[in-house]
C-alpha cells in the first residue's frame, strides 16, 4: 500500500492532463452530435485534396468545409456544420456534380444530420452514461458495499475521463461509436475491478489479520495474474480491431485500446487505495457479516421449531 | 465406463445447435434463417423524418370545404361566396332562408370534427381543436404507412418504416447501390402526391396574367402554373375532388407511346366526377398533383365512368414512380430529412472484410496464447470459444438480429472477454493445485471460488450493453445486442462447457503431467 501513492500521483497527474485537455482543446464533435454534413470519396489513385477544396467553394453551402484524408491516401472526407433539410437537395448528386472534373472517384458515404437530432443524440448520450453508472452503483452495493460502489464507480470515472482526455489529445473524432466504446469501458472496466474487488472480500472471510491495508495487499498480489492475463487477451483482440479492423472503427478501437489498458491499471492501483480511502473497517464489516450469519440461524432455527411444532 | 455429465451434454447441444443455425449465414444459402446486415455492412439509406403536421390540418379543410359544397350542391341548397379563410374557418352566406335549417341538419349529419354557427345567411365552420389534434396525430401515422406502402412497391428488398418517438419516422432501405436510385428512393419518399380536380374559373381567366395572388384570393380562387410551361391557370381554390377517393393508378401510353397515368375514382368519387362534368360542358377543368396543372382539358360531355386521365411530358420511370405514389395515397403533410445516412455497397463490403480480417487475427492470437499458457487446459478453454462463436451467430440468426460493424467489432471483444472467465477459472485450478489439492479437488473448488467474480463481472457489462440497447439506434444498438448475446452465451459455454469437459476427462488427468494439462511449469505457478 506504500507503492500506492506513487499510483496515486501518477493517476491524478493524468486526471488533471485529461481534464485540462478536455477543457481547453475540447472534444472533436463529429457530425452524429455536432449535426453538419459529412461525405467520404474515394477517388483511384492519390485524392487531389486541394482541387477538391477549390471545386467545393463554388457551392456557398460547404463554405468554410474541411476535407482531410481518411485512411489510405486515396480516400477523403469532406465535413460542414452545414445540413441540408430540404428533400430535393441530394448531397451525393451535388458532390457528383461539384466534384466533376477532380477525377476518377466514388461517393462511398454521406451523413447528413440535422442540428435537431445531433443536440438530441447528445442529451441521449449522456442520459447512457449516467444510467450505466447508477445502474452499476446499485449493483456493486447489493453484492458488495456501499463503499466497494463508490470506490468502482469512482475508479471508473477515472478510466472514462483519461480515455476522453486521450480521444481529446489524438484529436479522434467523437461519434456514436466512441460513445458506445466509452460505455462499453465502463462495463468491462469494472470486470476488473470486480475480480480484485472478490479476492478482497474473500481475503477478508479468509485472512486473520484485520488490517485492510494488509489483506489487499495480498489479495491484489494473489490476482494480479489473472487481472493482467484477462487484459492481455482483451487487448490482443482489440488491437487487431486497432490494426486491422479499417479506418471506420479505427476511433472505436482506439477509445477501446486505452479503456482496456487504463481499466486494469485502475483496477489494481486506484480501486483499493479508494476502498480505504473511504474508511472501509474490515473490523465493522466482519462484524456485520457475523451478524447477518447470527440472524439468519436465528432465522432457520425458527423455521425448524415452527415445522416441528414447538413455537 | 462413466455415464457423461449434463455440463457435456449441454455443451455438445450448444456447439450443434450453434453449427447447425449459423450454416445458412455463413453459406448464404436460400434457406433457413440468416441474420440481417445492417447498412453499414451491405450498404443503404437510412432517414430520419420530421413532418409538418400543420399542412394536414390545411389539407383537411380543404377536404371539409369540398365536401360540404358538394352536399349542398347535391341537397340543392344555394349558397354563394364558399371560401377558406387565413384562420382556417370556412365560410360561406346561404341564398333563401328557408335552406337554414336544412343546412345546419346537413352539416350536423353529414361532417365530423367541425363546428359552426350562423348569422342570419352567414355560417362560419371551423375544425374543433380535438379534430386538429387528431389529424395532426393520424399525419404521421398515414405519412408511415404511405411511405411504407411506396417503398414496399419500389422493388428493394425489405425496407422498414417505422414511427420513432412522438414524431419522427425511421425509413430504412437496404440495399440501395447507385446514386440514381437513392434519388428517385428520397423523391418517391417526398412526393406529397396529393391529387386535385380542380375547376377552372373560366369568366376571369383572361386575366390571370396581371393578377396577384390576392386578388385571387378575393375571387375565391387560388394562381397555379402548368408543370412543364410557365403558364399560369386560375383555378377555384375549393376542389372538386381530391386523390383521397383514388382507388387505383395506372401507367399507360397514348397514340405517340409517350407514358401517360390512367386512374379510377371510387363511388362516390365517379358520382362527384359524373355530376361536375356534366354541370361544367364547354369549361375547362384541371387535373393537379402537387400545386402544379398537369393539364387541363375542356370538359366535353358529362364523364360518368370515373376515370380520368393525366399526361404531362413523363418519362416511363417518372410516370412508374408518380403512379406508386398516387396509389400509395397522398402525404398529408409535407415530410422533412432529420438525419440521412448513405452507405456504398463497396464501402460496406470493405468494413466487413476488414472486421473478418481483425476477427480472425484476434481469433488466431488468443487461441494460440491460450493453448501455448494453459496447455491442454488452453485447448478446452479454446472449444468452448469456438463454440461461443457459433452460439453467437445461430441466436442472432434465429432471432432476426442485425449485424453491424460495430457488432462485429463486438464479436471480437466476445473473443477477448469470453476467454477471461477461462483464464480465472484457470488460474484459480492453478493455485490450488499448487497449494496441494487433488485434481478434482482443484477443478470443483476452481470453478466454485470462480464462478461469483465471474458472475459480477459478467453482469457488469451487461448493464452496460443494455442501457446501449435501450439508447442507443442503429449501429450501436447493434453492437450491444451483439456483446449481450456473446457475454450470456460465453457462460454457458465457458463455464458449464468447460467444466463439463474437465469431468469428462478427469479420469484421464495424470498429476505427474501437470504441464500438459495446466500448461505448469516445474517450478509451480503463481
Amino acid at each position: 500500500m506504500e507503492k500506492s501513492k506513487r499510483f496515486g500521483i501518477l493517476s491524478i497527474v493524468l486526471l488533471l492532463i485529461s481534464l485540462g485537455l478536455i477543457l481547453t482543446k475540447g472534444f472533436n464533435l463529429g457530425v452524429d452530435f455536432a449535426g453538419g454534413t459529412l461525405i467520404q470519396v474515394k477517388y483511384e489513385g492519390a485524392a487531389p485534396i486541394q482541387k477538391v477544396r477549390e471545386a467545393i467553394s463554388v457551392d456557398k453551402s460547404y463554405e468554410g468545409a474541411s476535407v482531410t484524408r481518411f485512411g489510405g491516401d486515396d480516400e477523403i472526407v469532406i465535413k460542414t456544420k452545414t445540413s441540408s433539410q430540404v428533400l430535393g437537395e441530394d448531397v451525393g448528386k451535388k458532390m457528383n456534380v461539384l466534384l466533376k472534373d477532380t477525377g476518377v472517384f466514388e461517393v462511398r458515404r454521406v451523413d447528413m444530420i440535422g442540428a435537431k437530432v445531433g443536440s438530441e443524440l447528445r442529451e441521449k448520450g449522456l442520459m447512457a452514461m449516467l444510467l450505466a453508472i447508477i445502474g452499476i452503483l446499485i449493483y456493486v452495493s447489493f453484492r458488495f458495499e456501499w463503499r466497494f460502489a463508490i470506490a468502482s464507480v469512482l475508479a471508473l470515472v477515472h478510466d472514462v475521463t483519461i480515455a476522453m482526455g486521450m480521444i481529446v489529445l489524438f484529436n479522434v473524432e467523437v461519434n456514436l461509436d466512441i460513445l458506445a466504446a466509452l460505455l462499453t469501458i465502463l462495463g468491462y472496466s469494472l470486470n476488473d475491478t470486480i475480480i480484485v474487488f472478490d479476492r478482497i472480500r474473500e481475503g477478508i472471510r479468509m485472512i486473520k489479520n484485520p488490517d485492510l491495508g494488509v489483506i489487499i495487499d495480498e489479495s491484489v498480489t494473489r490476482t494480479l495474474s489473472r487481472t493482467t492475463l484477462t487484459s492481455l487477451t482483451t487487448f490482443f483482440v482489440v488491437l487487431t480491431l486497432f490494426i486491422f479492423g479499417g479506418e471506420i472503427i479505427h476511433g472505436f478501437a482506439f477509445t477501446l485500446l486505452v479503456g482496456v489498458v487504463v481499466g486494469t491499471y485502475s483496477s489494481i492501483f486506484v480501486a483499493s487505495p479508494i476502498l480505504m480511502w473511504l474508511g472501509f473497517s474490515v473490523s465493522d464489516y466482519r462484524l456485520k457479516e457475523a451478524e447477518k450469519l447470527k440472524r439468519q440461524k436465528e432465522k432457520d432455527r425458527m423455521r425448524a421449531m415452527y415445522e416441528n411444532g414447538t413455537l | 465406463m462413466k455415464t457423461l455429465n449434463y455440463r457435456v451434454v449441454l455443451l455438445a447441444f450448444a456447439l450443434i445447435f450453434g453449427i447447425v443455425f449459423s450454416i445458412p449465414s455463413l453459406t448464404q444459402s436460400e434457406q433457413g434463417k440468416k441474420i440481417t446486415l445492417g447498412l453499414d455492412l451491405q450498404g443503404g439509406l437510412h432517414m430520419l423524418l420530421g413532418i409538418k403536421s400543420e399542412v394536414a390540418i390545411d389539407s383537411k379543410i380543404k377536404s371539409i370545404a369540398a365536401t360540404v359544397k358538394y352536399i349542398f350542391d347535391d341537397e340543392e341548397i344555394i349558397f354563394d361566396d364558399l371560401r377558406i379563410n387565413d384562420d382556417q374557418s370556412i365560410t360561406f352566406e346561404l341564398l333563401d332562408t328557408d335552406d337554414v335549417q336544412k343546412a345546419k341538419a346537413l352539416l350536423s349529419k353529414e361532417i365530423e370534427g367541425i363546428t359552426f354557427s350562423e348569422k342570419g345567411l352567414k355560417f362560419i365552420v371551423a375544425m374543433t381543436e380535438e379534430e386538429k389534434i387528431r389529424t395532426e396525430k393520424n399525419a404521421i401515422a398515414q405519412a408511415v404507412d404511405t411511405i411504407r406502402n411506396r417503398l414496399n412497391e419500389f422493388g428493394l428488398a425489405e425496407p422498414t418504416v417505422a414511427k420513432q418517438g412522438e414524431d419522427k419516422i425511421l425509413v430504412e432501405v437496404p440495399g440501395v447501390k447507385t446514386q440514381e436510385d437513392k434519388e428517385r428512393l428520397k423523391k418517391l419518399i417526398e412526393r406529397a402526391a396529393h391529387l386535385q380536380l380542380m375547376a377552372v374559373d373560366e369568366d376571369r381567366i383572361a386575366r390571370v396574367a396581371t393578377m396577384s395572388d390576392a386578388e385571387a384570393k378575393s375571387f375565391g380562387n387560388v394562381i397555379l402554373t402548368d408543370v412543364n410551361t410557365p403558364e399560369k391557370y386560375l383555378l377555384r381554390a375549393i376542389p372538386v375532388l381530391d386523390g383521397s377517393m383514388l382507388t387505383d393508378a395506372k401507367v399507360g401510353f397514348d397514340e405517340q407511346n409517350q407514358p401517360l397515368i390512367n386512374f379510377t375514382l371510387n363511388g362516390q368519387g365517379a358520382k362527384i366526377f359524373g355530376d361536375f362534368t356534366g354541370k361544367y360542358v364547354g369549361k375547362r377543368m384541371a387535373v393537379v398533383l402537387d400545386n402544379k396543372v398537369y393539364s387541363a382539358p375542356v370538359i366535353n360531355e358529362r364523364i360518368g365512368g370515373g376515370r380520368v386521365q393525366i399526361s404531362g411530358n413523363f418519362e416511363f420511370s417518372e410516370a412508374q414512380d408518380l403512379a406508386i405514389a398516387l396509389r400509395s395515397g397522398a402525404l398529408l403533410a409535407p415530410v422533412i430529412i432529420e438525419s440521412e445516412r448513405f452507405i456504398g455497397p463497396s464501402l460496406g463490403a470493405d468494413s466487413i472484410q476488414a472486421s473478418s480480417l481483425a476477427l480472425l487475427l484476434g481469433f488466431i492470437l488468443v487461441i494460440v496464447f491460450m493453448v501455448l499458457y494453459y496447455g491442454f487446459a488452453g485447448v478446452i478453454a479454446n472449444i468452448a470459444l469456438i463454440g461461443n462463436l457459433f452460439l453467437i451467430l445461430a441466436i442472432m440468426s434465429l432471432a432476426g438480429a442485425t449485424l453491424t460493424l460495430p457488432g462485429m467489432a463486438g464479436i471480437v471483444l466476445t473473443v477477448g472477454m469470453a476467454v477471461d472467465a477461462n483464464v480465472i477459472i484457470n488460474e484459480r485450478i492453478r493455485e490450488l493445485l499448487h497449494q496441494g489439492k487433488s485434481i478434482a479437488k482443484s477443478i470443483e473448488d476452481g470453478y466454485n471460488n470462480a464462478f461469483t467474480a465471474i458472475f459480477d463481472a459478467n453482469v457488469t457489462t451487461l448493464i452496460a450493453a443494455i442501457v446501449l440497447v435501450v439508447y442507443g439506434t442503429g449501429a450501436i444498438k447493434g453492437f450491444a445486442i451483439t456483446m449481450g448475446i456473446g457475454i450470456v452465451a460465453s457462460m454457458l459455454t465457458a463455464i458449464v462447457g468447460t467444466h463439463g469437459l474437465y469431468q469428462w476427462l478427469l479420469p484421464k488427468m495424470d498429476k505427474k503431467k501437470l504441464g500438459f494439462w495446466f500448461g505448469i511449469k516445474t517450478e509451480g505457478a503463481k
